[in-house]
């Protein structure tokens, strides 16, 4: 073992009280981009087969408005459309980041708490939209 | 070095560059489109129809869909190195992913052509 490895491996505190760790802001935004892409990469294939009825025919799109007279496919439009935004309002928030904005702890933290503030209120735009 | 055999770009430079062109164009697209059924409300046939027949809405669609083939071949495999250890197991899910994702962009295809 060298001496940089033994100076790394003395006693240290360990903290690992999971009643008091938390995530932060910054680490919640990010594992909920991953948690919306995934759930988004099956939307799409909702969302294609929506766009095929609704475009064969007249018919067939009338046949796609009545589907949304029932609460489970309202529910889960409006579950696309919030994943959807927080997934944008989170890239949009990674494009500034490229940039080297918002990079420091309180920006980092605070543009975290803004995607999540968006979110909440586009998903409630979402959901009077919807229903 | 890691061996990303696969990842969808050359290295992974070319793939943050690759995920963020293609999360500009998904941008774009998906805003437009909420904006446009948001902003004709009540949505009617005829104008979903007319826009869809449009060339440059067929070619916006496409453009999209590739967007997402290589925007979400990049992120799964981010998610998928990062989670499953089980190299096979990793292998088949991306498999079964990037398929599905080739599927989408056929579907749209056969979708927007029959308009």
């Amino acid at each position: 073992m060298e001496l940089s490895e033994q100076n790394v491996k003395k006693q240290r505190p360990v903290h690992l009280d999971l009643q008091t760790i938390r995530f932060p802001a910054t680490a919640i935004v990010s594992i909920l981009h991953r948690v919306s892409g995934v759930i988004m990469l099956f939307a799409v294939g909702i969302l294609i087969w929506l766009l095929n009825s609704s475009l064969a025919s007249a018919e067939s799109f009338a046949g796609v408005q009545s589907l949304f007279d029932n609460f489970v496919v309202k529910f889960i439009m409006w579950g696309i459309l919030t994943a959807l935004a927080y997934h944008l309002f989170g890239g949009l928030r990674h494009l500034v980041m490229d940039t080297g904005r918002w990079e420091e702890l309180a920006s980092g933290t605070a543009s975290a708490k803004a995607v999540f503030v968006l979110t909440v209120a586009f998903s409630i735009l979402a959901g009077m939209w919807v229903w | 070095m890691v061996i990303n055999a696969a990842s969808f770009g050359r290295s992974g430079v070319h793939d943050f560059i690759l995920l963020r062109a293609s999360a500009v164009i998904l941008a774009c697209y998906t805003i437009f489109l909420v904006g446009f059924i948001a902003c004709s409300s009540p949505l009617t046939y005829d104008v979903w129809h007319g826009l869809f027949s449009a060339l440059p809405m067929k070619v916006f669609t496409l453009l999209a869909l590739v967007a997402l083939l290589i925007h979400a071949w990049i992120g799964v495999w981010q998610v998928l190195t990062d989670y499953v250890k089980c190299t096979s197991l990793r292998g088949v899910l991306q498999f079964t992913f990037v398929v599905t994702v080739f599927c989408y962009l056929a579907a749209g295809i056969v979708i927007v052509w029959g308009v």
